[in-house]
């Protein structure tokens, strides 16, 4: 029985051992690729930021040329003017919905991912400044 | 003042349905100082009248170019002019250019048209020249020499590229086009201003009317005329020499040696002031007071025309901005450039005026 438990002991901690050595070790090969599925997420967040979105042919750059004073790095912040805290994501479809003359798009839908990724790429290097109005 | 009768009053007030809500215009008036006289003149710039399809077009940008020429309508006294400063259409359609001179046909005002690329690189100017305005021009206006300049040509390698008109057109309308290229006036337009100029003493006070500014602000936007220095040393033999352009849809006002430069604000939307984009640097003008942060949910925010009072050859510029409060910029003697009435001391200053 004691010898039972050390076996199972020793497996577990092989597991545990093996399992973290395979989480430590990616390769730089590992990162471009990553890198590349983030940037190709976001050409297509660039592609719909210059497409129009809506009913009326209005797309996002022509009010913000490179996503400019959408200031991704202030959100989640009190929108003054819905009176409560929101998110870039809530302020992207209220553009979509108003001047674009369009639908909302889920939350969670990969158009939505991609314009934030987009939008944030063209804002890196900006410091955090969650509330800043 | 002059009095608005009964009869001009309605004539004025069936130009839009926003009589009740547009202002009467308080223009002092100075009767004639020799040869330059004082007047006024009205600016409307960046309509970008968008066609969708059939007879539907942008609702908001209509309606901006709409209030615009109500306003200016009710201007009391009238302006001696109206200059258009560009971008009349979104994309060079015929539909657009049409549409929009309907809606400027409601001014009873000669209007001194400059055009935009919006509205040359679909046909290459073609409709523009035939039925609107050559590209270049002057006239001369109380003691003041005007110069409408066409400074959205762009070099023929970029142009030759494109097969397909649109193609062409879409390129060059995407502000922050990577695969852009910068504005110029060209060798011919220099010549041609060259020549324009050449009879006028250094006294004469001159003011150019262009599209893009004749200054580098920001290239990645085509803030940017890339031959401004050439054009600029054309200029330089004059005493007062004033350009006021459009396409950058925001207030910015500078001083190069000589020119004194104002922007036209747009009637269609704000565009973000270049330091905002934090990728790359620009060189905006540092004497600038920047307007007010644009408020999305009020839609003619960041929106306006403008109109110049021109005294002694020096342009005081006021900007009427919609939902915002109005500003005023003049020509400083004693500075030797262009300040704010009221915010330029940098402890006047309000928080809105800050971008980031």
């Amino acid at each position: 029985m004691f010898n039972k438990i050390l076996v199972l002991l020793a497996v577990f901690g092989l597991l545990v051992f093996a399992s973290n050595a395979r989480s430590d070790e990616f390769t730089k090969e590992d990162l471009k690729k990553w890198r590349e599925a983030f940037m190709e997420v976001v050409k297509e967040g660039e592609r719909l930021f210059h497409s129009p979105l809506g009913r009326n042919k209005v797309s996002c750059d022509m009010c913000h040329p490179n996503a400019a004073n959408t200031h991704p790095e202030t959100y989640p912040k009190f929108q003054k003017q819905l009176g409560k805290v929101v998110e870039l994501r809530d302020m992207i479809n209220w553009c979509i919905q108003n001047p674009l003359e369009g639908d909302p798009l889920p939350l969670d839908d990969p158009r939505m991912i991609a314009l934030e990724a987009y939008i944030k790429w063209e804002r890196r290097g900006v410091p955090l400044a969650p509330g800043k109005h | 003042m002059k009095k608005l009768t009964r009869r001009s009053f309605l004539k004025k007030a069936a130009i839009g349905g926003l009589a009740a809500a547009a202002p009467l215009k308080m223009v002092e008036v100075v009767y004639g100082q020799g040869a330059q006289e004082k007047f006024t003149f009205a600016v409307i710039s960046d309509a970008h009248l968008t066609h969708i399809k059939g007879t539907k077009f942008v609702r908001n940008f209509d309606e901006g170019l709409e209030r615009a020429v109500t306003e200016v309508s009710f201007m009391d006294p009238p302006p001696d002019f109206v200059v258009f400063g560009g971008d009349l259409a979104q994309l060079g359609k015929k539909e657009e250019l049409e549409h929009g001179l309907e809606k400027l046909s409601k001014l009873s005002l000669p209007i001194k048209f400059v055009i935009g690329e919006h509205d040359f690189y679909l046909d290459m100017g073609e409709y523009w020249q035939k039925h609107i305005a050559p590209l270049n021009y002057s006239f001369d206006h109380k003691g003041v020499h005007f110069v409408v300049l066409n400074s959205i040509l762009t070099y023929d390698s970029w142009i030759n590229q494109f097969k397909d008109p649109m193609e062409r057109m879409l390129g060059m309308a995407r502000l922050d086009n990577p695969h852009g290229s910068p504005f110029i006036v060209g060798e011919e337009g220099r010549r041609w201003l060259k020549k324009d100029l050449a009879k006028l003493s250094p006294d004469t006070p001159i003011i150019v009317l262009t599209h893009s500014p004749l200054y580098k602000i920001f290239k990645p936007w085509n803030f940017w005329t890339d031959d401004a220095e050439e054009v600029q040393a054309i200029l330089a033999r004059f005493k007062k020499v004033t350009v006021m352009h459009g396409h950058v849809h925001q207030i910015i006002y500078n001083q190069i040696g000589n020119i004194t430069f104002y922007a036209f604000m747009s009637t269609a939307w704000p565009w973000p002031y270049p330091p905002t984009y934090t990728q790359k640097p620009s060189n905006f003008p540092k004497i600038t007071v920047m307007m007010n942060r644009a408020d999305p949910f009020h839609e003619r925010d960041g929106t306006g025309w403008s109109w110049a009072e021109v005294a002694a050859g020096r342009v005081t510029h006021h900007y009427e901005l919609w939902e915002n409060t109005p500003r005023t910029v003049y020509y400083d003697e004693k500075l030797g450039h262009p300040v704010d009435k009221d915010y330029q001391d940098p402890s006047k200053r309000i928080p809105p005026q800050i971008h980031y």
